[in-house]
């Protein structure tokens, strides 16, 4: 064993050098030529910078709601719920959430509601709802801004996220980007 | 077709393709014949011996190379305990982060020396960017040590009668240079294109939409996720693992983080076949690594896209599928399809959270992580399975009454002892641990996030990822405390080193007996025969210690629910 020490110790070293040092440092160089110079994508508006992947809170009644998140969508920590699919209490929490939900929208039946709005994402911050997600609220929202159904119904199909190439993954809707439509719509 | 079903085939496929002619490259690697990264990497590699004082050309036997090779690890594992347990004090800490405690630095440096990454910590608040820097060298190294025990295992069924079988040191360095970087430089390239952060600026504040104030922690994040990947390590840089719409943005990177994932192991399949000049071989292994991997995976597709029947009875719109735990970017089906993929093979990153996933889900997480060889981790999958391969040839051996041999070399009662212990050790290390933990509720209990099976199944899902060096986790579970950190640091080291030694060991002692030449009595190993007995010794050891287990958490959660 004492005859690999010394070259252990030294191959270490340079694996260092090469592997946490120049590495990291080349795709570093590269992220300069990246959207926003590799320090995540951002959206502007109205003077404010927002990271369109990280989700936000919506509880407003005016805006599309965001799912439910286990960290309220703070993006200094990040985790899901971690509970279990025959946990109890998990299954009470649901239950709420249906019930509030209606108690918002309640133009709606309960059939109508997508089961996102009411589960919490993997990481809290998801920044994504289904379509269906969005159009369940279009009533709620129409009515309150006094804007019609027709025209939001419009805007949550110009803010439908195609599958990647048509062809893989789900559609889904980035509710940061539709919220700030919505308010540019009520202008 | 459903695109989400369309996806996953697309994702398998391209890592199909892309696999074979890597794999073809990297027995080139390790036969040091000529490649076309040459002229980039003999230079640079020249550099790296000078400087440790190294002679490529000296060749070792199996011991020395388990020496070399754990001595190098130790060298990382105490170099290691003492940057986590400084880097409060050290530069690069932008936000400002504390120090390790003791045992979590314990935990999380073997943790990143064996290829596991289980995390206790949470990287946006346990980790300074200095000690991100750190692990991210760890798992170039560890993935390279795995990569660089499997050369060995090939040089020795090249040779005919030797005991010299290269050098490890240069098994190591061209796995981490040749093979590890190339292809981790490429993924961290599409993953900085595709929105993925790779800055040291520390955490942003920002007001949403709505007038909330958060703070949005970045990081050098991209090149992390590539090598994570790349060399099966699965530690994330966020918390929440691939589930952070940072470390993992849109349905391409997800797929190109798949990808990433899959190519090594499923191309350490076809090198090996390419080095030994038996392709065939090749395509047994293969073939019994993907039956035993579509029926893990089959169904958890199907049961995540399912959902929860509990929340269906509700009355709620429940077609999206489980999406506790799941992020909406890529739907129930890839999630499924990834719990599987990084289950089986031993990366244990995650996009959604395992603890929420369907109860049989979870069991299939489980039996993946149990049987450790559908595909496995770089190189380390391919030694497990070469222990289920010499106790079918043994048990083959003895159903025709002949001296059991495997290319050529007789398997006898040495070889079949070793291959014994390496085969019950990971039941032994996942159910001894399983059922301390559960006897001591003041450390099993108090910690668990869900009451009854489920709760069950969070601790024998800790121990079955640390034996397996996986890294996943039912995440729910309070596991930075003494005794988590301790006792999952432990089975880490006891589930990488003694299955690495072992089948190394094995093939050493082959390596030095007389070559037999293949006649007509010889067992034929690479045929649909062989592959199915190799399947059912897997099936029956993964079956008979670990059904008791499994019944008592996720088979009884899932009947409880109905």
């Amino acid at each position: 064993m004492k005859k690999h020490i010394l070259p252990a110790i030294k191959l270490t070293a340079v694996n260092i050098v090469f592997f946490a040092v120049i590495y990291p440092l080349a795709v570093w160089g590269i992220a300069q030529f990246a959207p926003n110079n590799g320090k995540g994508e951002i959206i502007e508006h109205k003077g404010q910078q927002y990271y369109s992947n990280i989700g936000q809170s919506f509880t407003e009644d005016n805006y599309f709601w965001s799912r439910p998140s286990a960290v309220g969508y703070n993006a200094a920590g990040s985790g899901g719920s971690n509970k279990g699919p025959s946990n109890e209490e998990y299954l009470t929490e649901v239950q709420t959430r249906i019930d509030t939900f209606l108690v918002h929208n309640p133009e709606i039946t309960k059939s109508e509601i997508p089961v996102d709005m009411v589960t919490a994402s993997g990481s809290g911050l998801d920044p994504h709802i289904s379509v269906q997600a969005a159009k369940v609220q279009i009533k709620r929202i129409a009515k309150i801004r006094n804007v019609d159904v027709r025209k939001l119904e419009q805007l949550i199909a110009e803010h439908t996220d195609k599958p990647l190439a048509g062809l893989f993954g789900p559609e889904k809707i980035n509710v940061l980007k539709l919220n700030i439509a919505l308010d540019k719509l009520s202008e | 077709m459903n695109t989400e079903i369309l996806g996953i085939i697309a994702m398998f496929v391209a890592a199909l393709v892309l696999a074979l002619p890597l794999g073809i490259y990297i027995a080139k690697v390790y036969g040091g014949e000529k490649t076309l990264l040459d002229p980039v990497f003999n230079p640079i590699e020249k550099i790296f011996y000078k400087i440790s004082g190294i002679n490529p050309s000296k060749e070792m036997n199996w011991k020395e190379h388990m020496v070399a090779m754990l001595t190098i690890n130790l060298v990382w594992f105490l170099l290691g305990m003492a940057i986590l347990m400084t880097q409060q004090w050290l530069p690069l800490n932008p936000d400002k982060n504390p120090n390790m405690s003791p045992d979590l630095a314990f935990n999380t440096t073997i943790s990143f020396v064996v290829n596991c990454n289980l995390q206790h910590y949470s990287g946006e608040t346990g980790m300074s960017y200095l000690g991100q820097m750190w692990l991210m060298f760890l798992q170039f190294v560890s993935a390279g040590t795995g990569l660089a025990a499997a050369a060995i295992l090939f040089k020795v069924f090249r040779e005919k009668t030797t005991d010299k079988l290269g050098n490890f040191y240069e098994f190591l360095i061209k796995s981490c240079t040749r093979i590890l970087l190339p292809v981790s430089f490429i993924v961290a390239l599409l993953l900085v294109f595709s929105g993925t952060p790779m800055t040291f600026e520390g955490k942003d504040q920002i007001t949403s939409l709505q007038g909330d104030t958060v703070n949005v922690s970045t990081g050098p994040a991209a090149a992390f996720i590539a090598i994570k990947h790349v060399g099966t390590n699965g530690g994330g840089f966020f918390g929440v693992n691939s589930a952070h719409p940072f470390e993992n943005p849109n349905y391409f990177t997800n797929m190109v983080e798949m990808v990433a994932q899959l190519i090594i192991p499923l191309a350490m399949i076809f090198a090996f076949g390419y080095f030994i000049r038996r392709k065939k071989f090749s395509w047994m292994i293969f073939g019994v690594m993907t039956v035993g991997f579509l029926l893990l995976t089959i169904p958890n597709i199907n049961m995540e896209m399912n959902g929860n029947p509990a929340i269906s009875a509700m009355g709620i719109d429940n077609s999206l599928g489980a999406t506790e735990g799941k992020e909406i970017r890529f739907g129930a089906a890839a999630t499924g399809f990834w719990s599987i993929v990084t289950t089986v093979i031993s990366t244990g990153s995650v996009n959604a959270m395992h603890d929420s996933t369907m109860p049989l889900s979870g069991m299939n997480e489980l039996l993946a992580m149990m049987v450790n060889a559908f595909y496995g981790g770089c190189g380390v999958g391919l030694l497990n399975f070469f222990i289920f391969i010499i106790l079918a040839v043994f048990i083959s051996g003895l159903m025709v009454g002949r001296t059991p041999e495997f290319m050529g070399k007789k398997i006898e009662a040495r070889e079949m002892k070793i291959a014994m212990i390496i085969a019950l050790l990971h039941p032994f290390l996942i159910l001894v641990g399983t059922a301390l933990a559960t006897a001591f509720p003041e450390h099993g209990a108090s910690t668990l996030n869900n009451p009854g099976f489920h709760g069950f199944s969070e601790i024998l899902y800790e121990y079955t990822s640390s034996a397996a060096n996986n890294g996943s986790g039912f995440e729910g579970l309070g596991d930075n405390n003494l005794w988590w950190n301790i006792t999952t640091g432990f089975v880490l080291i006891l589930g990488r080193f003694l299955p690495i030694i072992g089948p190394i060991a094995i093939a050493g002692f082959l390596a030095n007996k007389k070559y037999i030449p293949e006649g007509n009595g010889t067992l034929k190993t690479d045929t649909a025969t062989f592959g199915l007995m190799v399947f059912a010794v897997i099936a029956i050891i993964a079956a008979l210690s670990f059904f008791p287990a499994l019944t008592l958490g996720p088979i009884a959660e899932y009947f409880s629910m109905k």
